[in-house]
């Protein structure tokens, strides 16, 4: 799960980061109160969208007066905002936040992952900030620091502070930098955390060390210990889709072709996706109905993947283990009877009651194309596909 | 002969009493499996299903001399239920649950490196299928009936492309003599690798067909080992071609997000290190059968 800027910095805060001061807008007017409240002659107008990159794509907006800072807000708010990081269609902007701007001397880079390779937290920081970490990996991999934490100990002081004098810090800026990196390593770890990046990390003229940006993204298998940061999700920066399949327990990701797809399990639908593509189509979706799937959960699946209006067929592909093909199929008819189809339905079972599952579709008399292997159900939805466009 | 699990391999069932604990001891019982007792906190002292349950895993091995454990733990309390199988001296611990956060296993990982590598315990999950020797013992919850027992070795992150491979395989008439669920976390209790290093000594695995998905580096670093140590050929395949970038499909460990993540760097990887890589998911069965025909001819 990701959050906003504004969040990550003040979950970061509570931690003992310190970060400029700053308040969240819903409006130009609070933006404008938020300015008066933080003092100060010069304020950053910031764009809250989860995604990176805003400062080229103009999401950032340097104010000296406060008339510059309700303008910035006006015309941020409300618009969606294209980064190299949203998509095309980019993400609606519906806060900002108003943060002071303080003079700076120095850009450094700060950042932890759960490290796959290593199976542990990776620190990572550089000289280089304000740059996208993965430029600075592919062109100057010297150029970066890192450190693996030992998960039995946690982060010892001795190597925030090695980082902090790798980093060029002033004897007078090392104590903050080790106070900065400590309390980071902590806010991931006892918020389980997944990705955390403040970059830029700034060193201020009077030599202080602050977050001037932060990302963070959490770990959602955590979610349940995690109560105040799930309160936190803005449903706002995902696809309505997604957090409609979301409240079924069910998972969706949209994309751009035309045959929608309902599987089980999801390295099964990552591979009746890429066998539609063999066969020379496009999938609409990922979606995965996962085990022990009702006949209504199936149901839902069919009307989400109908909702988005360039499916022109449906496959479903089933393998049933812990599911069962008998309780699939009455879904399937469960479904044909609530919701309008419309589209060719190509049915591959097959697993767990196939024979009872077969039986239940033939009996529903229900218009219907059916299969038995994986490469004949992407071809037939192919093939269905092709045959509605050339009689349209 | 096969790996990791035989019908003689004694099994506990940890969280035998609730009801997908209940429902899967019940279908390994039905398989064959040696079901030997299961582990309940305080449930100890009952029967369930004609087994007897005890308090601690502890208390379990002590009674009846299980090796191998399953864990059926809800996520907040699995990592717990798959140390403590490891610290009562459990040599092979399955778990099947979905939903573990990935710092608990980064501490389960750790805590497994307490025990000198003899009596070190393996991980085989979280988020899998299990594993299952045809003929012989099913350690999971797959179906059963769609593997026919020979000589292919089976790896797979996904328990549902795991059966989709043993219907291909056993379309053309190829049998497996294990199949391993390696799960779909960003953080495997063991790896392609092991597995590979296992199928690689066993007498009685010809081949072995490895099936991955985008994300993380495992996959490539099982070619490489492949290369040089491995006899035995190798089909390979990475489902998520179609995966867009930064997205999380389903399993919480299939997302791109490194250099290297995707599944076509992914199988060119494989190829260059000389795996035969499978054209498409529908394909695993007539691949792996044109590999083991040409190496008939061969030989």
């Amino acid at each position: 799960m990701d959050v906003h800027e504004y969040q990550a910095k003040e979950l970061l805060a509570s931690f003992g980061v310190p970060i400029p001061k700053g308040a969240v807008a819903f409006s130009p007017d609070q933006a404008v109160y938020a300015a008066t409240e933080l003092g100060g002659w010069h304020w950053a107008v910031k764009a809250q969208i989860h995604a990176g990159a805003r400062g080229k794509a103009g999401g950032i907006r340097l104010c000296k007066t406060y008339n510059e800072v309700r303008d910035a807000a006006k015309d941020l708010l409300g618009r969606r905002l294209v980064t190299h990081q949203t998509g095309p269609e980019g993400k609606p902007v519906q806060r900002v936040y108003i943060e002071t701007a303080d003079p700076f001397d120095r850009e450094l880079y700060l950042g932890f992952v759960l490290d796959r390779k290593a199976e542990r937290v990776r620190v990572i920081a550089s000289q280089r900030g304000g740059m996208d970490i993965e430029e600075i990996a592919a062109t100057e991999p010297e150029a970066l620091l890192q450190v693996v934490v030992e998960p039995a100990v946690g982060l010892q002081q001795f190597e925030a502070r090695e980082l902090a004098f790798q980093l060029g810090l002033d004897i007078k800026q090392v104590g903050g930098a080790v106070k900065t990196i400590m309390s980071a390593y902590r806010a991931f770890r006892d918020c389980d955390a997944t990705m955390l990046e403040i970059n830029p990390l700034v060193v201020t003229k009077d030599d202080r060390v602050l977050a001037l940006d932060a990302k963070m993204s959490f770990d959602d298998n955590a979610l349940f210990r995690r109560r105040a940061i799930a309160d936190m999700h803005d449903p706002s920066q995902s696809d309505p889709r997604e957090a409609q399949a979301a409240e079924h327990n069910l998972n969706y990701i949209g994309l751009d072709g035309e045959i929608g797809c309902i599987v089980n399990g999801a390295g099964l639908a990552m591979a009746t996706m890429d066998m539609i593509k063999h066969a020379g189509g496009e999938p609409a979706n990922f979606l995965d109905v996962g085990g022990g799937a009702s006949p209504q959960r199936v149901a839902t699946a069919f009307r989400l993947v109908l909702s988005d209006p360039n499916v022109k067929a449906i496959l479903v592909n089933i393998f049933a283990g812990i599911n069962r093909c008998d309780w699939i199929a009455q879904g399937v008819v469960q479904a044909a009877q609530e919701v309008k189809i419309g589209v060719p339905l190509v049915v591959r079972l097959a697993g767990t009651n196939v024979e009872a599952g077969k039986a239940i579709l033939e009996k529903s008399g229900l218009d219907l194309i059916t299969a038995d292997t994986l490469t004949e159900a992407a071809e037939k939805a192919v093939r269905a596909v092709e045959a509605a466009r050339t009689t349209h | 002969m096969s790996i990791l699990i035989d019908e003689t391999t004694p099994i506990l069932v940890q969280g035998i009493t609730g009801d997908k604990g209940s429902f899967h001891a019940k279908e390994m019982l039905e398989y064959g499996s040696k079901v030997v007792g299961g582990v309940t906190p305080g449930k100890g002292g009952r029967s369930h299903l004609g087994i007897p349950v005890f308090n601690t895993v502890k208390d379990a091995v002590r009674e009846t001399g299980a090796t191998t454990s399953i864990t059926f733990v809800a996520p907040p309390f699995a990592a717990d239920a798959i140390m403590e199988a490891a610290d009562a001296g459990i040599r092979l611990i399955c778990s099947i649950t979905d939903g573990i956060p990935a710092q608990d296993m980064m501490r389960v990982k750790r805590y497994l490196k307490r025990y000198p590598k003899e009596r070190r315990s393996m991980v085989v999950g979280p988020n899998c299928a299990g594993i299952i020797s045809p003929g012989q013992s099913m350690l999971g919850i797959m179906p059963g009936h769609i593997y026919l027992k020979g000589n292919i070795g089976v790896i797979s992150r996904s328990g549902t492309l795991g059966y989709e491979a043993a219907s291909q395989m056993k379309a053309v008439g190829l049998g497996i003599s294990t199949s391993v669920g390696i799960g779909g976390d960003p953080i495997n209790g063991s790896s392609f690798l092991d597995h590979l290093a296992l199928f690689e000594a066993d007498p009685d695995t010809d081949a072995v067909l490895m099936i991955g998905e985008i994300g993380g580096p495992q996959e490539a670093e099982a070619a490489a080992w492949i290369r040089d140590n491995m006899s035995k050929p190798v089909v390979g395949f990475v489902a998520g071609l179609t995966a867009p970038k930064g997205r999380r499909m389903g399993h919480a460990g299939a997302i791109i997000s490194a250099a290297g993540d995707s599944a076509a760097e992914k199988a060119e990887i494989m190829r260059s290190y000389g795996l035969t890589v499978a054209p498409s998911p529908g394909e695993f069965g007539t691949t792996m059968a044109e590999v083991m025909a040409t190496r008939r001819k061969a030989a």
